[in-house]
């Protein structure tokens, strides 16, 4: 059961980024977008990753998604959903990425991974919370500092000079 | 079935399509689209070596950095765009080649 489960939501992330980069109109690749966020959270769970999976729905879903649906409807002059755009050169494209994916698939295949089994915790949040503030401290804070750049760096790009 | 090696080749899978998008695409938000979808290879990535390296919470955090950076990469990358729509009226990553003349 959990196996069919894990299948239909990869089919799913994957055939959804699929449309995301093969679709020619960009609302259309934007929604195909979400059900990919939301497939990747499935997959966080799957990996016992509860609080990254969260996280993943609220930054990804809740936030970048919708930064990337404002960004599309400010810079198209928009009569109707069907925003299209096109792309270029998919045929030499095409052939490049697919050796590079037949490259990645032996590279993945024949590398002799180290396993090492363990017991399901009963939540991460807590041993990700030790780890931020001890272990992960400075990468914690420069981090946000960053974050604040970021922030104050895009708010005065995109009110121009008036 | 669960294995290492499944979540792998997810992740090879979905970090293709991004690559495809972003040499495709010739729209900027597009091309950030596939940004995203790479930067969410290499997590499931992080996360699925931290399960199957006895659980190791190391690699939740570097996925939860990760996710900071893409965060603000989109808002900056965003801001940037809409100026360029601003002052160029196009969002084509190819009429955009001011810096070259």
């Amino acid at each position: 059961m959990a196996d069919i489960v894990f299948w239909v939501i990869s089919a799913l992330t994957v055939m959804s980024a699929a449309f995301v980069v093969l679709n020619n109109q960009l609302v259309y690749s934007a929604v195909a977008l979400l059900f990919t966020l939301f497939g990747t959270a499935g997959l966080y769970v799957f990996l016992w990753a509860d609080f990254i999976a969260g996280i993943q729905i609220l930054v990804y879903v809740g936030g970048i998604l919708v930064l990337v649906i404002f960004g599309i409807m400010l810079t198209n002059k928009i009569k109707s959903v069907r925003i299209s755009h096109k792309s270029m050169q998919q045929g030499v494209g095409g052939v490049v990425i697919f050796w590079f994916f037949i490259f990645l698939f032996l590279a993945l295949t024949k590398a002799p991974w180290v396993v090492t089994d363990a017991v399901e915790p009963v939540g991460t949040v807590r041993g990700i919370g030790v780890l931020l503030l001890t272990d992960y401290l400075l990468p914690f804070e420069i981090i946000s500092v960053l974050l604040l750049g970021a922030l104050i760096g895009a708010a005065v790009l995109s009110r121009g000079d008036s | 079935m669960n294995s290492l090696d499944s979540y792998l080749f997810i992740s090879s899978m979905l970090f293709c399509l991004g690559l495809f998008g972003v040499i495709t695409r010739r729209n900027a938000i597009a091309v950030l689209m596939g940004v995203e979808l790479i930067l969410n290879a290499a997590n499931i990535n992080f996360v699925a070596f931290s399960k199957f390296n006895g659980m190791n919470l190391d690699g939740h955090i570097f996925a939860l950095l990760v996710i900071v950076l893409a965060a603000a990469e989109a808002a900056v990358a965003l801001a940037i765009i809409i100026n360029i729509y601003n002052n160029m009226n196009t969002v084509n990553i190819d009429d955009v080649s001011e810096l070259k003349r």
